[in-house]
Parts: structure tokens; C-alpha cells; sequence
């Protein structure tokens, strides 16, 4: 008995290897074990370890998800308008997307970075830069709104941005195309020595969040990437990559692309708030839209901003030093410590770690290399302390965990890869699927790094999910890294391409959320706080409706007297004050999108109705079990018409 | 038995009674706490999401102002003078006929807080949107439990004593504490008229107690 026991031990031990061997083949081409797969389940109802900001690339918006789970909670509306939360169609939103061109609907959203004190997350907002019309956004992540938008002046492409300083004193936003400063009409060939590269910095009010473009410090006409702020011993600093050092307007792949070494710019902020403080600035006239959403109000607005105070590098010493950097370098992450900066140059093998004391040292000792338009060139031997040596191909950005170690994605080999920071020494790597541009771990911008997950951001996916024509999913890929070997736990479509993203805790930000909106405080200008106030107004043609909306009826529900012609504007508050229950509205033939109204808020949209009859209206989120019955009708008489104004709930 | 007739001060600060709904789409219940002079929610909207809901089958909504409001407040200022006047005169048997008049008013009040419930749970809008018939045809109830717990649809209810209530409970328990320890000490001091200054000091200090 006992031994033929110990036979089909041994039977089950070997089937066991060998079912082992096999998955771990299967890795390569996609399924993962169970074991695997464990450590991404959330079982329902139980909610996720880390929230992720992901960008929404070219859909101009953040998406919000849960780690490990990879679930998709919210698409928080920046850039770009969405007809299904009324951003950017509804009276109150329309403000936030103004500039100096006019109301832009869309954007390119790119880089989200998360407010820091004493060098840690802290769950306060979320900002990231539009890239297309310069711009940067600050979302509260109380209510995970956006509140705040400021245009970036003499600025084009605004990538390497928005990162923030240790303690959120700045958001940074450096223009990846260099231009004419102020823009004018001349011939592109003068590009060269001509055009300017803006570096700005907009200060953050640390009570409301508000922010202010303090000033810009005004390069040479390089082209700016990517940025990231010193830490600890270099808090203070920021560090901007480069490339097209060569200052070439055309045909960039390949004459951007002919100097050895680009820079890494290292900014010296305290020095230019001295600066500032003193009084040697230059301002110039500008102008660039600040719009800013008020809670109370429920409404934003927008202020043409007029100048902006400058700072030329070449004339105050001290201000900026150049750090030579090979090949194009795209990612210039700074390590937990602060003192490596890590130069990722995209058309390289290998990545350059500059040391921040040897920097220190190499300034004090004027070891220097010549200048870059009266900027100081550090020895490229003074400031690198250590080279990742054949790593991979095409380094883009690198993020660190709370162990030493650092992670690196490689486009062109598409995978990312481990090493140990101080050592330079390849601990491990990983394939991605594939051609991964960004990384991500929860914490990794920061001091405070929580190095178990690791998020990759795939440009290409091919293969991987059930084919939807010719455009595709992008993707992210989950990878445990709490062992020695990094793998690979899930895969999660993503919306438009997400450049970058931020991750912290979810105890940091669950605890504030913003449940409902309190009536009392609502300081909406049309606001109707209670079933009396609903009432409507006239003012020539120009038509006001004071409607409340409860579970289930609308206030008044029966509207007569509007006409042909009127421009009727519906300002709808929700009376609710319990958690979840929103309710939306639409009239046929609105020539815009629903409101989506949550408890304690209003917002307004604009009906110019066109044809006489009797149209209905409803709402349009299923808010209870008379969901269906919440509707009502506006009898449209024509132009000339004498039917009096009337409304009404219930005959009353 | 003055500390027994002071509790009932707990009465104005703290609530007497408490209703709690629990129920898949509120995973955190929401509720109602009755104070001597006003219904108030455990969270700050809980009595306008209660009336919202129930608004569906008809019940009223929840009153801001019944006439126990004015009445009860005063009826337990005159308890607790009675109770401190009980204590200071000193006798047993007042102390008995005190906490007779508490379960008397007691009991008056839970039954006024029965018909409210009832009427509450059974006089229904003609109008609702929603009627649920029980097994019986009937017109459904929606009547909280007086005490205990009670599943009314979707809604599981828990009706259940708080703050208030038990401070009230535990000076009535006093009150007759008070009266056993009394006559307890009268028949010692009878046999021991010799010690009479002490036990008056000990009176005394029992009519605090
Ligand atoms: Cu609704």
C-alpha cells in the first residue's frame, strides 16, 4: 500500500514538472499559470492595493485604474471634450478648454505626475500636460475633476512636463519644439541660433492647488523631452533631456540625430527664485489662457493672462549647466537618493548615470567643456559616475523601486530590464508586447518608491487581444516585482496611447473622496436649492429654467410659453445628497450633449429650439426604480405667439 | 437616588432610541437617531435619503416637529425635580412611588413611539407609486419593529436602545437600589439609636448616592 503510494507520488511529481515546464513556455506566448494569475485577482467587492493615473495619449484625457486588478474605474475628462460627462459641452466646463487660439476640443495628453511633500506622494492632484497646444492641467483627486487648466505661452509641444517638484512648489513645462520667441513671421532655414527653447515653471499654490506660470527660463533652441526634479540632496534642481542640439528644422531623423552627445539641463530653480525675488527678470508680452473651475460655483472660467517674466541663462551665472548626454537621450529620471540622474539615449545600447556631487564638484572646480550659447558645458567625465553598459536597445525611461534596484524600458528590443543602481551590473529583463515606451511603479518619481508592481506601456500589441480592424488596443503590462525576477501577471488594454503614467497607495487618496456635493454650499449663480425655487424667466428671448431634478421627477416637469427662436437655457441642480445617485438630462433635438448632474450640483446646457410642438425630455442615468417615469414636456409655440409662461409639477 | 434621578439628564444630550436600515445598496447603513426633542439621521442626509425611498410606497415623510417633542423634554424636568426632591427628603418609599411614575411615563412613551411607527408604517399615500401586498392581499406595512430587528423589503431594519435610554434604565435601577439600601440602614439604626449622629452623616451621604 504504502509503496504504491509513493509510486503515484512520484507519477504526480513528474507530471507536475513537467505541467510546469510547459506553462512556462506558454509564458512566451501568453497564458500564465494560475499561480500567476492569483496575484492580479481582486476578488469581487474588494478593492485595489494602488491606484494608476494613466495617460490617455491622443484621446486628451487620464484614465484612472486599480492595481493589480488592471480594472478600469473612471476616464477623467482634461483636454478633450466628452459628451457623455458634458465636459466641455455643458455652460459651466466650456471655460476650461479656452486659449489663446480659441475653444480647442482636443489634445494630445502625454505625461501625468502626482503632488509630492517632503519628496512622497501625497494624493492631493493630478497634473498633466497637454502637448499639442501647451498646456498643463491639474485634477483634484478629491472629486477627480479637473479644476484647473493653464495655457503655456512661447511654447510648441509641450512634452517634457508636468512633473512636479519635492514639495509641489513647481510644475515644470519645457517645449519640445524650439520657436521663434515672440512668434513672427520669418523664414524656418534661420531656425538655428534664432529660434528659443522655454523652460517654465508654474508655481502651485500649496492651500487651493491654483497655479501660476512664475517664469520661464528662455534656452537656446534645443528641443526638450523629458524632465524630472532632484530630490533630497539635489531638491532645487530640475533636469530637462534634449535632443536636436543640432537645431534642425527638417528632416529630424536624421540631422537631429548627428552629434554624439545631446544635453542633459540641469535648472537651478532656488537660484532663479532669487533672481525673480531680486528683480533681474525680463517681461515680456504674451498671452495665454488661465482657466480655472471653482467647486462652489460648480462653474470655471477662463482670464487672458498678458506677460511673463523671462529669464536668458547666458546672463546669469549659475542658472543652468549642460550635462552631456549620449544619443538623443529621452528619460532623465532621477533615483530615489538624488543623486543619479539617468540619461537614457534613445539611440544608444547603453544608458549614462551623472552623479549630482561629481556635478557639485565639477561646477565649484569650473571643469567645464566649453559653453552651448553662454551655458556652461560640464566635462562629460566630471559628471558621469557609471554607465549600464549593453543593456538594450533603445533606453527610453527608467523608474526605481525601494530596494536599490532600477527598471529600464527598451523600445526597440521591446522589454524592460533590471539593474542595480551604484553597480551599473543587468540583474534581469523581461520581454514586453511589445515596444514598450514608458514604465511605471506606484511611487517611482519620488523618495518613496513601492516597488511591487511594475506597469509597461506597450505602443504595439499585434497579437495580444481579439483583433478589432485595423486600429488597436494599446496596452499595459502588469509585472510582479517584489522577487529577483521580474514577472510578467497580467495584460490590460488602455485607452488612446498612455505615454506615462503615476501610481500611488489607494489609502492615500480613498479616505477624501468627495461623495456628494452639499447644497448648502452650492454658490451656482442658477442654482434652485429646493422644488419652490424652480421657476423659469424670461428676458427678451433669452429664456432661464430653474429645474431641480429629485428621485424620480423633474421640477417643473410641464413647460409652456417658450418659442421659436428663444436661445433657453436649462440650469439644473440635483437636490440629492446621497452618495451615487446622479441624474442626467437631454431635450430632443439638442444640439449638445446631455448633463450629467451629481448629487448637490448644477449645470446648464443651451436649447434653441427650431420647430413648434410639444418635446419631451428625461433622464438619461438610470437613478432608480422610476427611473423610467422621470421625464417631462416643453410646448414650443411659434415666434409670435402669446402663450404665457407657465410651468408646473403635478398640476401645482 | 439624586445621581439616579440626574441621569435622566443623558436624556437631552445623548439619543433615546435608534432605527437603522441596512440593505445591499447602502453598505454603509444609514439610520436614525430619536432624541428626546427631535429625529435626527446617523450620517447628515440619512433623513432626507430615508423619505426619498420611502416616498416610492407611499409613507409620509419623517416630521421635523411632533408635539412629544415639546412635551417629553418637560415631562423629564419634572421627573428629575421630583427624583432630586425624592432624594433630599429621604424617603424610602417616595424613592418606590418615583420609579413607579418612570415605568408609568416609560411605558406611555414607548407606546406613543408604537402608534407613531404604526401609523407611520400603515397610513399610506392612495397615490404610491409602488403597493406590495403581503401574503394574506393585504396592503403591505411598512411598520418598523418596536425593538429586534425586521426585514421590510429590501431593507433590513434594527430598532434598538441607545445612550439615552440606558442612562434612563440605569437611574431607575439606582432609584430602586436606593430604596432596598434605605430600608436597609432604617432597620439598623433603629437597633443602634446610639450611633444615631453617624448614620445620619451615611444617610446623607445615600441620598447623594
Ligand atoms: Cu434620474
Amino acid at each position: 500500500m504504502q509503496i504504491r503510494n509513493q509510486i503515484i507520488c512520484c507519477i504526480c511529481a513528474v507530471t507536475m514538472l513537467f505541467i510546469v515546464g510547459s506553462c512556462s513556455q506558454q509564458g512566451q506566448t501568453g497564458a500564465l499559470n494560475s499561480s500567476l494569475a492569483d496575484r492580479s485577482y481582486v476578488a469581487p467587492g474588494e478593492h485595489d492595493e494602488f491606484y494608476a493615473f494613466i495617460s490617455g495619449g491622443y484621446s486628451g484625457q487620464l484614465s484612472i485604474y486599480g492595481l493589480p486588478s488592471g480594472r478600469l474605474f473612471r476616464v477623467v475628462p482634461v483636454f478633450s471634450v466628452d459628451a457623455e460627462k458634458g465636459y466641455g459641452f455643458n455652460e459651466e466646463t466650456k471655460p476650461l478648454l479656452n486659449t489663446s487660439f480659441g475653444s480647442i476640443p482636443w489634445d494630445d495628453s502625454h505625461h501625468p505626475d502626482l503632488s509630492q511633500t517632503n519628496g512622497k506622494v501625497d494624493g492631493r492632484w493630478c497634473f498633466i500636460n497637454g502637448n499639442n497646444t501647451p498646456r498643463i492641467a491639474r485634477i483634484s483627486l478629491s472629486s477627480f475633476e479637473t479644476e484647473e487648466i493653464i495655457e503655456i505661452p512661447n511654447s510648441a509641444g509641450n512634452h517634457s512636463s508636468a512633473f512636479v517638484t519635492e514639495n509641489t512648489e513647481y510644475v515644470v513645462a519645457g517645449t519640445r519644439f524650439a520657436v521663434p520667441v515672440p512668434q513672427r513671421d520669418m523664414p524656418i532655414e534661420e531656425y538655428k541660433g534664432n529660434f528659443k527653447g522655454a523652460l517654465s515653471f508654474i508655481k502651485v499654490d500649496q492651500e487651493t492647488g491654483r497655479m501660476n506660470l512664475e517664469f520661464q527660463v528662455m534656452m537656446p533652441g534645443f528641443n526638450f523631452d523629458l524632465a524630472h526634479p532632484g530630490r533630497k540632496k539635489s531638491h532645487g534642481w530640475m533636469f530637462f533631456s534634449t535632443y536636436n542640439t543640432e537645431e534642425a528644422s527638417t528632416l529630424l531623423e536624421v540631422n537631429a540625430s548627428q552629434n554624439d552627445k545631446d544635453f542633459i539641463a540641469a535648472i537651478n530653480w532656488k537660484k532663479a527664485e532669487e533672481l525673480i525675488a531680486n528683480g533681474q527678470f525680463e517681461t515680456i508680452k504674451t498671452e495665454y489662457a488661465h482657466n480655472v473651475y471653482e467647486e462652489s460655483t460648480h462653474m470655471a472660467t477662463s482670464t487672458m493672462k498678458k506677460e511673463v517674466k523671462v529669464l536668458d541663462p547666458a546672463k546669469y551665472p549659475g542658472l543652468v549647466y549642460f550635462l552631456p548626454t549620449p544619443k538623443s537621450p529621452h528619460g532623465c529620471d532621477v533615483d530615489p537618493s538624488g543623486e543619479y540622474i539617468i540619461g537614457s539615449g534613445k539611440l544608444a545600447a547603453s544608458m549614462t548615470a551623472h552623479s549630482f556631487t561629481k556635478m557639485l564638484d565639477a561646477i565649484e572646480n569650473k571643469k567645464f567643456d566649453g559653453d552651448a550659447y553662454g551655458i556652461p558645458v560640464i566635462n562629460y567625465e566630471d559628471v558621469v559616475s557609471g554607465v549600464v553598459q549593453q543593456a538594450g536597445l533603445g533606453p527610453l525611461h527608467t523608474e526605481f523601486d525601494n530596494d536599490g534596484n532600477a527598471y529600464t524600458t527598451f523600445f526597440i528590443s521591446s522589454e524592460v530590464v533590471k539593474w542595480k543602481v551604484g553597480t551599473w551590473e543587468v540583474l534581469d529583463r523581461a520581454p514586453t508586447y511589445y515596444s514598450v515606451g514608458h514604465l511605471m511603479i506606484p511611487g517611482g518619481n519620488s523618495q518613496e518608491p513601492f516597488g511591487k508592481y511594475l506597469v509597461a506601456m506597450n505602443k504595439i500589441t499585434k497579437d495580444r487581444y481579439l483583433p478589432t480592424g485595423p486600429e488597436l488596443a494599446h496596452s499595459a503590462q502588469l509585472y510582479d516585482i517584489s522577487g529577483d525576477k521580474m514577472e510578467l501577471i497580467l495584460d490590460f488594454p488602455t485607452i488612446g496611447e498612455p505615454h506615462y503614467a503615476a501610481g500611488c497607495p489607494a489609502d492615500l487618496i480613498k479616505p477624501n473622496q468627495t461623495k456628494i456635493y452639499e447644497l448648502e454650499k452650492n454658490n451656482h449663480p442658477y442654482a434652485a436649492k429646493s422644488d419652490k425655487e424652480a421657476r423659469i424667466e424670461r428676458n427678451g428671448n433669452e429664456v432661464h429654467v430653474y429645474m431641480t431634478m429629485i428621485r424620480s421627477h423633474f421640477t417643473p416637469d410641464n413647460l409652456e410659453g417658450i418659442k421659436v427662436g428663444d436661445k433657453v437655457y436649462f440650469h439644473v441642480t440635483n437636490l440629492e445628497q446621497d452618495y451615487d445617485v446622479p441624474h442626467g438630462i437631454s431635450i430632443i433635438g439638442a444640439n449638445t450633449s446631455e448633463l450629467l448632474i451629481m448629487p448637490g450640483q448644477t449645470e446648464t446646457f443651451i436649447w434653441e429650439p427650431k420647430k413648434e410642438g410639444v418635446w419631451p425630455f428625461y433622464c438619461t442615468d438610470f437613478c432608480s426604480a422610476l427611473h423610467q417615469e422621470m421625464q417631462g414636456y416643453i410646448r414650443v409655440s411659434g415666434r409670435n405667439s402669446n402663450t404665457p409662461l407657465k410651468w408646473s409639477l403635478d398640476g401645482d | 437616588m439624586i445621581v439616579g434621578a440626574l441621569l435622566l439628564g443623558g436624556l437631552y444630550l445623548f439619543p433615546i432610541w435608534n432605527i437603522t436600515l441596512e440593505a445591499p445598496q447602502y453598505p454603509e447603513p444609514i439610520g436614525m437617531d430619536i432624541f428626546i426633542n427631535k429625529f435626527q439621521g446617523m450620517n447628515p442626509n440619512d433623513i432626507k435619503n430615508i423619505n426619498i425611498m420611502n416616498h416610492y410606497v407611499g409613507m409620509k415623510d419623517i416630521p421635523e416637529q411632533i408635539p412629544e417633542f415639546e412635551i417629553f423634554p418637560l415631562v423629564t424636568a419634572g421627573m428629575i425635580i421630583l427624583g432630586v426632591l425624592t432624594g433630599f427628603i429621604g424617603k424610602k418609599n417616595l424613592y418606590l412611588v418615583w420609579f413607579g411614575l418612570m415605568v408609568t411615563f416609560g411605558t406611555i412613551a414607548m407606546y406613543d413611539f408604537y402608534l407613531w411607527e404604526y401609523d407611520y408604517g400603515h397610513d399610506l399615500k392612495e397615490t404610491a407609486a409602488i403597493k406590495f401586498t403581503d401574503s394574506d392581499g393585504e396592503p403591505m406595512a411598512y411598520q418598523p419593529p418596536l425593538i429586534g430587528n425586521k426585514t421590510i423589503l429590501n431593507f433590513r431594519a434594527l430598532s434598538w436602545p441607545r445612550t439615552g435610554a440606558y442612562l434612563m434604565f440605569l437611574g431607575m435601577a439606582l432609584s430602586v437600589l436606593a430604596y432596598f439600601q434605605n430600608k436597609k440602614e432604617a432597620s439598623n439604626s433603629s437597633q443602634q439609636a446610639q450611633k444615631a449622629k453617624e448614620d445620619d452623616e451615611e444617610q446623607y451621604s445615600h441620598n447623594v448616592a
